[in-house]
């Protein structure tokens, strides 16, 4: 397994607090996330737990796209994952904020 | 969309939480320990393996047909379903709070494998307490209900666990049991069973079999609002857990071993219960499957 | 000097004469069939073993891999697919020497081995067309070992649904007088149809145990999965709506079943029913039935059959192409050709794929061939007749003053295979592995130059209107993704073919990521395309859940 965090920065945006979501499962090539309320306002934390070590850069990557189409400032994001393909990952983010965000409940 | 009708939005398909969202009155639901509180198997850390937010079982309360019930729900994507320490505390934990609470029954959407191998005895203690506190919620007086409806069904000691409530209720795509095709076939041989044969294994797993000798209750079209309707129905209606009971039990069984025990296939069983044509039965759909097999059912005392 | 003409003829004759001498009649017991291959063949001989990617005359290479080294040997086998053990045990006893071949799918790394340990020469890689046009130019076999599903007394043969190669092994055999020899599962007084000829077979053999066919193009729904459906929707809104395509070809695999299975509910709900896919040059994919069903299918023709889909293609004449006995008649060499020139489309999963587009399913210890997919998934050069599709293709490939059409031939990967496998290289495996066997050309499948539209999660790179290799590379790497080749993009680049719509993301076809669900799957189990059949579709029990 291995543990990253990132910092994405964002300006703030109208990211509504909300009650936690958690998309997806555990599971091999998939994985689940787990939006809440973030400790910081203007930035966006993420943790991810993957089976699939050395793609540290990938998720880095996946991670600054998502953040720079979706307002996540203020937000945590939690990430156990199976070994998902980054196809997936952008899938599951772009679904766990539609979620907790009410667009798409 | 022209084409065959769906019953609804499928059961199988859906995940452990929108199950039993969508079985619970509306909005009703209250997760407890849910994945915010990070309560993750230890085991499965240790093994440098995924661990999941709520190590993949939803459990919390609720209310079904404005009654309240008490719930736990199965993600049968997460190993299986199947039963870690962590897991089998939150099932166990659920049932001890029924009997504190008392409410009007307690519903277990099962999608599982059995006991999670990698946590071995802790697996095994924890199936073994969620049985015991199955046992002791029904001793209560409150109803205990097995949902089966995954695509992982129900096996090991969680088929007991199953096979130890009120009341059990399948989809014909859902299987029960306790040692699985591929595991017979790993220990007694392809010539014993063939696994890969997917026909025969849901002849003798499926729901359409378990309904028809009896151990589940009612076979349902893989939707949700048929398992909520079905469930709605049961809520309340507690089978007694007494010593006559579990005698009468014993006899049924003993009498069905005694007529079919003597059964090859699932085929020859259904024939020898009284279908007609048996061949026909997997093709059924359950309204017509029901209508087939009315005179040959087993019913459980 | 008096040439003569019927040295052929007279070979003919003396084979027929040796097998009449050691007891042979027309009609051959089961286990003297060895005994009759070693009278019937010579050293050297060109053998055609049938074996295509679903019907096997399985029978007859086993009898063939039982004949003795020493009287038969160093045969050259002509075959469009290596996919039985015994097809290659032939050359481990050295009872084959050459092979000229399409496909080889299960013995792919058997296959390379013996070729790389020097036991088996390969002369070609072909696709099949090119295969069959071959046995009528210059592999020609002297004799052909076939299968078909019954025989009549008179020895007229029936092939069934999957009448697959037959036809052309068998034109192209007893028209050289070359020998043809069939297995058979049965033999009746009354053929349903006669689809063989008795004149053009030699010998007749019941096989004791009926040929196997395989259930490759189903596709059980249950594991298609979100990305996938993202992916049908672009094709479905980018590419089908878009050039109106009304005739064409699907590979095999999920990406193009999940397509098959929007069309009732996704392109359905476009207002795309009449308007896209109402002719098909297609096995009779299960997962097609509910197209069928809600009517946007006019007409399928086959290459082979699928096995289950019987009872369901005899009670929809109207769609396939059926016998007067009801039963579907596939011909795969008539379907390549139909798939080549009469059809506007073509769409297949690739493996891997540079950035020229070049795309290829080899890898370095695997020598799977090509199949039919190259016939398809190349332009028609020599196609005159023109479809709006084809027309609106060639005027955005092409600044030329000369109208000309364009085949569609669409490639759709996801930029990570498993194991996070990048699909998309700098350099492709095709190159090594044509290192290590000493091939004359790289096992390309799909030419960069006929693709013309790529499609993965990302979007859509449309390489018509692209106007120089630098530009197709960069539309490449702009749906490329999070592979090292899509991390090298420069993103005002991508976003300038982004305007120029050369570069399409879901967002531009309209489409939100957050719609791709399996709820859009007009059916999600094989039980639910039983649903759609009326119970005509009979799924191999390996495929059922109830």
């Amino acid at each position: 397994m291995e543990h990253l965090v990132f910092e994405l920065e964002r300006t703030p945006g109208p990211a509504p607090r909300r009650a936690a979501v958690v998309v997806g499962v555990v599971a091999s090539g998939n994985l689940e996330v787990l939006v809440e309320a973030g400790p910081f306002p203007d930035r966006c934390r993420a943790e991810i737990q993957t089976s699939a070590t050395g793609f540290g850069d990938i998720w880095g990557a996946v991670l600054a796209d998502f953040a720079a189409r979706h307002p996540v400032a203020g937000l945590s994001l939690a990430v156990n994952d199976g070994g998902a393909t980054p196809a997936v990952v952008a899938l599951r983010l772009g679904q766990a904020f539609e979620e907790y965000t009410g667009r798409n409940p | 969309m022209t084409g065959p009708r769906r019953a609804g939005p499928s059961y199988r398909e859906a995940s452990a939480r929108r199950r039993l969202a969508a079985i619970l009155d509306e909005g009703s639901f209250g997760e407890l320990l849910g994945p915010t509180e990070r309560v993750t198997s230890p085991h499965l850390a240790a093994l440098d393996l995924p661990v999941a937010f709520d190590d993949g079982v939803v459990v919390g309360t609720g209310l079904l047909g404005g009654q309240p019930v008490l719930g736990a729900s199965q993600e049968g994507r997460f190993l299986g379903g199947a039963v870690g320490e962590v897991h089998g505390a939150k099932l166990t934990g659920l049932l001890r709070r029924a009997l504190a609470e008392r409410p009007a029954a307690v519903l277990l959407l099962l999608d599982t494998g059995g006991v999670r191998l990698q946590e071995a005895n802790a697996g095994i203690v924890a199936v073994s307490e969620v049985m015991r506190a199955v046992l002791a919620v029904r001793a209560a007086g409150i109803p205990v209900l097995a949902l089966v409806g995954g695509a992982w069904g129900c096996f090991g000691g969680m088929g007991i666990v199953a096979r130890c409530c009120d009341g059990v209720l399948m989809s014909e795509e859902a299987r029960m049991g306790i040692s699985g095709p591929d595991v017979i076939e790993a220990t007694r041989g392809v010539e014993e069973l063939d696994a890969s044969d997917r026909a025969m294994v849901w002849r003798t797993w499926g729901g359409k079999h378990r309904v028809l000798l009896g151990e589940a209750d009612r076979l349902l079209e893989d939707s949700l609002p048929a398992f909520r309707e079905a469930a709605r129905q049961l809520v309340g209606r507690a089978r007694p857990l007494t010593l006559a009971a579990l005698e009468a039990e014993q006899a049924w069984l003993a009498r069905r071993l005694a007529d079919l025990g003597g059964s090859a296939d699932a085929l020859d069983a259904w024939r020898s219960a009284g279908v007609d044509e048996p061949e026909r039965l997997p093709l059924l759909e359950p309204p017509a499957w029901s209508a087939a097999v009315a005179g040959a059912r087993r019913v459980r005392p | 000097m008096t040439r003569t003409w019927d040295t052929v003829r007279r070979n003919r004759a003396a084979r027929l004469e040796r097998a009449r001498a050691v007891g042979h009649g027309r009609w051959v017991e089961a286990d003297r069939m060895p005994a009759l291959l070693e009278a019937l063949l010579e050293p050297g001989d060109r053998v055609c073993l049938e074996g295509n990617n679903q019907k096997q005359a399985d029978f007859l290479a086993r009898a063939l891999a039982r004949v003795d080294p020493a009287r038969v040997h160093d045969l050259h086998l002509v075959q469009s697919v290596v996919a039985l053990p015994e097809h290659l045990t032939l050359f481990e006893r050295g009872i084959g020497r050459r092979l000229d071949f399409s496909f080889s799918g299960p013995q792919a790394v058997r296959l390379a081995q013996l070729a790389g340990g020097g036991k088996l020469e390969i002369g070609a890689i072909h696709t099949y067309l090119e295969l069959y046009a071959r046995y009528f130019i210059d592999l020609t076999p002297r004799v052909a070992l076939v299968a078909a599903q019954a025989a009549d007394r008179e020895g007229n043969l029936y092939t069934g649904p999957n009448t697959e190669d037959t036809p052309a092994i068998v034109e192209a055999t007893a028209f050289k007088d070359g020998l043809v020899v069939v297995q058979v599962n049965e033999r009746v007084d009354r053929l349903p149809r006669v689809d063989i000829p008795a004149g053009w077979v030699d010998f007749i053999t019941v096989a004791p145990t009926a040929s196997t066919i395989e259930p490759l193009f189903t596709r059980d729904p249950a594991h298609i999965g979100e990305v996938q459906v993202l992916m049908a929707m672009m094709v479905i809104r980018g590419i089908y709506e878009e050039y109106g395509v009304q005739r064409l070809n699907h590979g095999i695999g999920f990406d193009t079943a999940a397509i098959e299975l929007l069309l009732p509910t996704y392109a359905e709900g476009l207002g795309l029913k009449g308007k896209i896919c109402s002719h098909w040059a297609l096995n009779p994919h299960p997962t097609l039935i509910p197209a069928v069903e809600s009517g946007f299918v006019e007409s399928v023709h086959s290459f082979g059959s699928e096995l289950g889909m019987e009872a369901y293609v005899a009670a929809r004449p109207d769609v396939f192409f059926t016998g007067h006995d009801g039963s579907l008649r596939s011909n795969r060499a008539f379907s390549q050709v139909a798939g080549h020139y009469a059809c506007d489309l073509f769409i297949g999963s690739t493996l891997q794929m540079d950035l020229a587009g070049n795309s290829s399913t080899a890898t370095k210890s695997r020598i799977t061939g090509f199949g039919g997919a190259p016939n398809m998934g190349c332009d028609a050069r020599g196609r005159r007749h023109a479809t709006p599709a084809w027309l609106k293709a060639g005027r955005e490939g092409s600044t030329a003053a000369m109208p000309r059409g364009r085949k569609l031939v669409v490639q759709l990967l996801e930029t990570f295979r498993e194991h996070m496998e990048p699909a998309f290289v700098e350099r492709l495996d095709a190159w090594d592995l044509a290192e290590a066997m000493r091939m004359e050309l790289p096992p390309v499948m799909i030419h960069g130059d006929d693709v013309t539209h790529v499609v993965t999660e990302e979007g859509i790179a449309n390489l018509l209107l692209c106007r120089s290799p630098e530009e197709r590379a960069d539309a490449i790497r702009g749906v490329a993704g999070y592979t090292p080749v899509g991390r090298s993009r420069s993103r005002s680049a991508v976003e300038a073919l982004r305007g120029r719509g050369i570069v399409r993301r879901p967002e531009d076809l309209g489409i939100a990521v957050g719609e791709a669900t399996r709820d859009l799957l007009a059916a999600r189990s094989v039980k639910e395309l039983v649903r759609w059949s009326g119970g005509l579709y009979d799924p191999p029990a390996r495929f059922r859940s109830w």
